[in-house]
């Protein structure tokens, strides 16, 4: 019924490096009565991985919500490949931007390859096409070895791992993470974030919400630190993570220093020994 | 490779099944002449039946069966979308207040002897009254779109007590004849099946089971919760409206000629999820071959076990179904570490 009666949409040509796909514009949103972002401008561009950072409560989430048109502006706008968020239908959005929810949940005992597979809805393509999308997306995320595991059977690190190849394997050209490393072990933690970096170079727009500053300052090209609902800074990660910023944006004391073989930028929370 | 089979091996059971039950009751027809009455009535060879058991055959059993197969199908079907739309296994329209809900408007018709659309009066009433109930049991047991199981359960009794109260003041105010009829309608009985009664029903049975196996892969969709399926382009709240219409469609169907039959919605995809697994494409068209199959199964047991009384079929089902809703709410119990 639903291919008889509706226009098929079709899926969009590859962005070019540079190409801005997802682009808040003085955005506010309400939840409640509580305005969590008030005035945020920020551009994800294809070929660049974005890190949103902040303390809890900074509006990180809700950012990645108002870009995945989930939440809706209360005032601003969001625009997605060039169009205002709310113009495209659900099937278009979905074959546009693909969104990891900060918890993985399901509600029936489905195999790990079946979840895996749901990523492949929006697409109408050859069957052959889906199971190397699917295959593809499970290798890189580890999680081929327990494939015809039920979903409900896994541990927390791995629903999540599973939850990322979901999203991976709709190859939509904006991905939005929430948290993808939180229930992750270092390894993974890794691997998810060389992952991220990979789709960016291979041109996508990836932002990421993290934690972890030093996995921020390690992977992303560009970080946005939020603070309660405003973006304070945003820029490579270099430039933005200062010792002083920091302090003040999280309200507790933080170092900033290089790595003493790679000079990379490393950040701790300033301990008296 | 059993998921294959399982689809041919439900309707192949059912060709079994059929001509065994329409053989078998208080006046017995050896199954290769019920075989032979098909075949000559659909004009390809065989003979009739002598005039009471072509009769019997074709004005008490065929309805019934029929009737079985239809509210069975209905019942099974309507479970496994409700526990798709609700994302919650324990979703069953008994069990949280559908049926009932479908009931009032059932009574409500035969209290009142009301006939305004002639024999479609009743599924007509039980759906506007089920279609309500769903849609309230819905709004009220959802919040932050996920379903509590707590406050399912609960939003069930509520919903169950306030149905039986309406139910219980329609019989108040009913005549002796009419509250004779509806008691017996409560009990859940095949036993006054007719063809009209057949007709009756086949409209919203027919667009119910119709409509259910198109939504099947969105619903699976929606087992992601609905941010994830959204994501992956499902209109989620067109589909919830559409999967709750047809969700009354099919209770009001199956409530209207039978009275409430218990946890056939709830056993049937159980059955089916531990055999096939979660997918809803081979989910909810085998949850209406299961359930039809089920439900045969039940009135033919119902008619025979006792014979020549017999068991009302709802008793029947309850009697199987509650056992293991007490199992399967000890399981979910278990798998989410207590109810808090």
């Amino acid at each position: 019924m639903r291919l008889a009666l509706r226009r098929t949409p079709a899926a969009p040509a590859r962005p070019a490096t540079g190409d801005v796909l997802a682009e808040a514009e003085d955005l506010r949103v309400r939840l409640g009565t509580r305005e969590v972002l008030r005035g945020v401008s920020l551009t994800a561009r294809a070929g660049e991985m974005l890190a949103l950072v902040g303390p809890n409560g900074a509006g990180k989430s809700s950012l990645l919500g108002a870009l995945a048109a989930d939440l809706a502006p209360s005032g601003g706008t969001v625009r997605l490949h060039g169009r205002p968020a709310a113009e495209w239908t659900a099937h278009e959005l979905a074959l546009r931007r693909a969104v990891l929810p900060q918890s993985a949940a399901l509600a029936f005992p489905f195999a790990v390859e079946d979840v895996v597979r749901m990523g492949r809805a929006p697409h109408t393509c050859a069957p052959a096409e889906d199971d190397a999308a699917v295959a593809r997306a499970m290798a890189a995320t580890e999680v081929d070895g327990f494939a015809a595991r039920p979903f409900s059977a896994l541990s927390g690190g791995e629903r999540a791992r599973v939850a990322l190849a979901r999203v991976l394997a709709q190859q939509a050209p904006l991905l939005l993470l929430d948290e993808p490393t939180a229930a992750l072990d270092l390894r993974h933690q890794e691997l998810v974030l060389r992952l991220c970096r990979e789709r960016a170079r291979a041109g996508d727009a990836v932002v990421v919400v993290l934690h972890d500053l030093g996995l921020a300052a390690a992977h992303a090209h560009r970080v946005a630190l939020l603070r309660a609902g405003r973006v304070v800074a945003d820029g490579p990660p270099a430039d933005v993570f200062s010792a002083e910023l920091l302090s003040r944006v999280y309200d507790q004391p933080v170092e900033v220093f290089p790595h003493p073989r790679t000079g990379a930028v490393l950040v701790t929370p300033r301990r008296e020994p | 490779m059993t998921r294959r089979l399982i689809a041919p091996g439900l309707l192949l059971a059912l060709l079994v099944l059929i001509p065994v039950a329409a053989g078998l009751g208080a006046y017995p027809i050896p199954t290769p002449g019920v075989l032979a009455s098909v075949l000559h009535r659909a004009g390809l060879g065989g003979d009739a039946l002598s005039r009471v058991p072509e009769s019997v055959l074709w004005d008490v059993r065929f309805p019934r069966i029929v009737l079985a197969l239809l509210v069975g199908a209905c019942l099974g079907c309507a479970g496994a979308l409700m526990q798709g739309v609700f994302g919650n296994p324990l979703a069953e329209p008994g069990v949280i207040g559908v049926s009932s809900g479908a009931a009032v408007g059932a009574v409500g018709a035969l209290a009142f002897g009301l006939d305004a659309l002639g024999t479609w009066t009743v599924p007509a009433l039980a759906f506007v009254t089920g279609l309500g109930t769903v849609l309230l049991v819905y709004a009220l047991s959802r919040s932050g779109g996920r379903t509590e199981v707590v406050t399912l359960i609960l939003t069930g009794i509520a919903v169950n007590a306030f149905a039986g109260a309406l139910i219980g003041l329609f019989l108040f105010f009913a005549d002796t004849a009419a509250v004779n009829q509806i008691t017996f309608w409560q009990l859940g009985s095949l036993s006054q099946a007719t063809w009209p009664k057949v007709l009756a029903v086949l409209p919203c049975a027919a667009l119910g089971l119709t409509l259910a196996p198109l939504h099947a892969r969105r619903l699976d969709l929606l087992a992601l919760g609905e941010g994830p399926a959204r994501h992956l382009g499902v209109d989620v709240e067109r589909l919830r409206i559409v999967l709750i219409l047809v969700v009354a469609l099919l209770t009001a169907a199956a409530v209207s000629v039978s009275g409430i039959i218990g946890f056939v919605g709830l056993v049937v995809p159980h059955l089916l999820r531990m055999t096939a697994g979660p997918g809803h494409r081979l989910l909810v068209p085998g949850s209406a071959l299961l359930g039809a199959l089920v439900l045969l199964a039940a009135d033919l047991a119902a008619r025979t076990l006792a014979a020549p009384a017999e068991l009302p079929l709802g008793v029947l089902t309850a009697l199987l179904g509650s056992p293991f809703f007490f199992w399967l709410l000890r399981r979910t119990r278990r798998g989410q570490g207590g109810w808090a």
